[in-house]
């Protein structure tokens, strides 16, 4: 709960010294200051800016990257409903509205009384049990009017959230089908004492054997990675786990760092057995801050084990351990260069590159840096050997993958197939019917229609981060397009013209077309938009962002079309939606108060 | 003996650690540049230099130089994609050249009738920035922000005092100023610092020197930043001169 302002003092100092005042973690001590105080006081930058010996202006730059930090006073209660496709189509937007209704406040802003501010997120991963929310950043999941209009009463009251409902804050696997990773049989350990037995270097040529690539979704080959990273000049190393999850429709990194921590942490162990390293950093996204105390615990207990910390199972010179790194809000997060920039308690801003994190990486030292699947599909394929494991899904991509299935089916979870399996299959082992689209590995990814069906995930044909959203044939393209184009202009960093302006861009001329504004201008302006966000953007956000639109107009054009004015060009100003503010501070809405410029 | 890479069918001379950009600019061969400046470390955030290798493209002012890379820069394709960055900025601010005291001083405008951007190309977001007028010697109109931190620069690395700085994200990015209050007289900027120099529009400017010198005989009055940018340069000895 907030307790107003900065003005316990207590507190920030506790957690400036937990982190040793480094300026290092300035992200971390924001987002705890956040945490206690339920918004981070210009008081309090001032204070951490001089505690910690930076420009105060640098402190605030950094608190005002991340959306769930909050430099202005924000309600006691903060809520905020996932905002994917996925919750919309589970009718998200109808219960945020009552719930604004119920207690008065308006979307995006904070109630009179300081209690309760209800506003949007980006998908938060529980794209399976949706609709969701935050509530002062605790995931809530499977709302129903019932639900929110509880939840609303808990909110009146000022009942603690420690005192609310378990049962709303569960957090399911839904695991519908396993494979070599989630029906793995490994102890903990187990992994780590075949690596040793191997030695590093060939932990590297085994990886390498394996054709194991990274399940992050560019697909690059693990092993040529992480020798790279080995092979690098310095003897500060550092592995980074990349649990930022962050794409919309994503949530099987969430599973495994529920049900196979071990495993992750076994991954991670032995590629910094293999590329030299000393120090881990697990990079969590905020939305799952749930998970923080479980898989400290989890920690803990390997170091118990002699499974990290120094002299690992008694090996002289293998020393390790992991440290968990809370992200705080930020899509960008998730590309690798910028999660290391947060990682040192910047602004998530990806890097300039070459070089590459291989060679300078977190503070500029060797890096190796993975997805959360991927250091457990290593831990696997060095358990089972090289040969083994390449026999597994198709010659360009070995072994299996994790598929978050979620939208218009009535089994929606956690799949893991062997790589190459068609999405027919995937679709007719989730129970979809009618289905008209699949996106595939989210926003960022491909919007495959009907005759593709047949078309095999796989980094030969379609190569996939996990993501899988069904869409029946109820379901308006153009909107699942508008809505992830709308994510795109959130989560923009804003480093790089073409994505700045041409992101936002973008989500004007998607709202003018669904508000029936649109014409044939619009629909070359989009095109025109694209070729800009392709070629000049400095990352893969900017250079994705177009795809929903342009994936969605190849297939289901008449989707935009029929929601174009038949005229060449329609004015952006809008003379009646002008007067709208006016309508509504006078409770007007009568003709009167509407300019006839409809020539009907 | 240098390496040399190709930039238009020109052969162009470097030293090891040169970017393209800087190679390009000391050998006398212009490619348009708004957040690049000789004297700071490559930002590589405006995107105007963007550069054609093959079908791959890239910020020329970030890109190391590598001997045998085949540059393709002063191509129609790219002016094109040129003019819609510039075109962005200009609708991103609220950019009045008439009334600004930087007009034929400002870079994004010299870059705007270089490049032949005659049209507005998309609507104007018209963001609320209002004035930062605190100071009694200097005024901070953020409206013509093009955030290219060459300011933040030039006061971090320079001044050593971190007088600015970029706060929020996206659409919303905008620059800030090192004070509680967020006002620029509780900073500690001077009239004398790199920082007052640096603006490529007109964010920064001094009080009470408005139009000293006339519109029509000013920087980029006389000549095109076409050609002011390789004037500016730094040359290598081995770069070829210039005309
Ligand atoms: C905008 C953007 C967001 C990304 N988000 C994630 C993410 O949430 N998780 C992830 O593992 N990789 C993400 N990536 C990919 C990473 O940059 C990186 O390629 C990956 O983590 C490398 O791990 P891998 O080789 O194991 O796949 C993202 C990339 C971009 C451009
Ligand atoms: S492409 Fe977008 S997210 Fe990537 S650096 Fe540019 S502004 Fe930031
Ligand atoms: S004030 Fe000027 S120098 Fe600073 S970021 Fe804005 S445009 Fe660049
Ligand atoms: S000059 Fe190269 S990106 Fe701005």
């Amino acid at each position: 709960m907030s307790d107003n302002a900065g003005s316990n003092t207590a507190h920030l100092e506790t957690i400036l010294g937990c982190h040793d005042h480094d300026p290092g973690k300035l992200l971390q001590i924001l987002r705890e200051i956040q945490e206690q105080y339920g918004h981070i006081s210009p008081d309090a930058i001032t204070r951490i800016a001089s505690q910690l010996a930076i420009p105060r202006a640098r402190a605030e730059s950094v608190a005002s990257f991340y959306s769930f930090l909050h430099i202005k006073p924000d309600g006691a209660y903060r809520v905020l409903f996932s905002d994917n496709i996925t919750d919309r189509m589970l009718g998200s937007e109808e219960l945020m509205r009552r719930m604004c209704q119920q207690l008065w406040v308006e979307p995006g802003k904070v109630s009179e009384d300081g209690l309760v501010s209800i506003n949007t997120t980006s998908c938060t991963g529980m794209c399976d049990q949706g609709p969701a929310m935050l509530v002062n950043g605790r995931a809530i999941t499977r709302l129903t009017h019932q639900r929110v209009q509880e939840i609303g009463h808990l909110i009146r009251n000022r009942t603690p959230l420690a005192d609310w409902p378990a049962d709303f804050f569960r957090v399911d696997d839904n695991i519908r089908r396993k494979g070599l990773l989630l029906d793995n049989k490994l102890a903990p350990g187990d992994a780590l004492r075949a690596a040793l037995t191997l030695g590093a270097a060939n932990i590297v040529e085994a990886i390498k054997a394996s054709g194991l690539r990274g399940r992050g979704g560019a697909g690059f080959p693990t092993g040529l990675k992480w020798e790279a990273c080995r092979n690098a000049a310095g003897i500060t190393k550092h592995v980074v786990c990349n649990a930022d999850e962050g794409e919309p429709g994503t949530f099987k990194d969430r599973v495994l760092l529920t049900s196979y921590a071990d495993l992750v942490f076994e991954g991670m162990t032995l590629a910094a057995l293999a590329v030299g390293a000393q120090q881990g950093y697990l990079y969590l996204r905020g939305e799952y801050r749930y998970l923080l105390e479980p898989l400290q615990a989890i920690l803990q207990r390997r170091r118990d084990k002699n499974l990290l910390g120094e002299k690992i199972l008694g090996q002289p010179e293998f020393d390790f351990d992991i440290a968990i790194h809370l992200g705080a809000g930020a899509y960008i997060c998730g590309e690798e260069s910028a999660l290391i920039e947060s990682l040192e308690g910047k602004r998530g801003v990806p890097r300039n590159r070459p070089p590459f994190p291989v060679t300078h990486g977190y503070m500029q030292q060797p890096t190796a840096l993975d997805n959360v699947e991927t250091f457990c599909q290593a831990a696997l394929a060095i358990q089972m050997g090289a040969e083994k494991y390449k026999a597994i899904g198709t010659t360009k991509s070995t072994g299996s993958k994790l598929i978050s299935v979620s939208g218009d089916c009535p089994r929606p979870g956690i799949y893991e197939y062997p790589f190459g399996v068609s999405v027919r299959d995937v679709l007719q082992d989730c129970g979809a019917a009618n289905t008209r689209a699949v996106q595939i590995s989210g926003p960022s990814g491909i919007c495959i229609a009907e005759g593709e069906f047949g078309r095999k995930l796989g980094f030969e044909d379609l190569p996939t981060a996990g993501a899988f959203m069904v869409f029946d044939d109820s379901r308006d393209m153009f909107e699942v397009a508008r809505n992830f184009v709308h994510f795109f202009a959130h989560e923009s960093c804003g480093f790089c013209t073409p994505c700045r302006v041409g992101t936002s861009m973008l989500k004007q001329t998607m709202d003018k077309i669904a508000a029936g504004h649109g014409t044939s201008h619009d629909l070359n302006e989009v095109e025109n938009l694209d070729r800009v966000l392709q070629t000049s953007s400095h990352c893969g956000l900017g250079r994705t962002a177009c795809n929903p639109v342009l994936h969605t107009l190849k297939h289901f054009r008449p989707a935009y079309e029929n929601r174009l004015k038949s005229l060449d060009f329609e004015p952006a100003f809008d003379l009646d939606g002008a007067l709208a503010r006016a309508r509504q501070m006078t409770g007007r809405d009568d003709t009167g108060a509407h300019l006839n410029t409809e020539e009907t | 003996m240098n390496d040399t890479f190709q930039l238009d069918g020109a052969s162009v001379p470097f030293a090891p650690g040169q970017t393209v950009m800087q190679a390009a600019l000391a050998a006398g061969h212009y490619i348009p540049h708004l957040c690049y400046h000789p004297e700071f470390k490559p930002h590589g955030s405006c995107k105007l230099c963007t550069v054609k290798i093959g079908n791959h493209t890239a910020a020329s002012c970030t890109m190391p130089a590598e001997a045998g890379l085949e540059i393709e820069s002063d191509i129609e394709e790219l002016n094109a994609l040129r003019r819609t960055l510039v075109q962005m900025l200009f609708a991103e601010g609220n950019h009045f050249c008439p009334s600004c005291e930087k007009s034929g001083n400002c870079v994004l405008q010299a870059l705007g009738y270089d490049l032949e951007v005659h049209t507005a190309g998309f609507r104007h977001m018209y963001p609320d920035r209002p004035l930062d007028a605190s100071h009694p010697e200097i005024l901070l109109d953020f409206n013509r922000c093009v955030l290219c931190e060459l300011c933040v620069r030039a006061s971090g690395e320079v001044d050593g005092k971190s007088v600015f700085a970029l706060a929020g994200r996206g659409i919303t990015k905008h620059l800030i100023v090192n004070s509680a209050s967020g006002l620029l007289k509780d900073t500690n900027i001077a009239l004398t610092d790199k920082a007052m120099e640096v603006c490529p529009v007109g964010v920064i400017l001094k009080k009470r020197v408005g139009f000293s010198k006339p519109i029509g005989e000013r920087r980029y009055d006389q000549r095109p930043i076409s050609a002011q940018a390789l004037d500016d340069a730094p040359r290598t000895p081995t770069g070829a001169k210039h005309e």
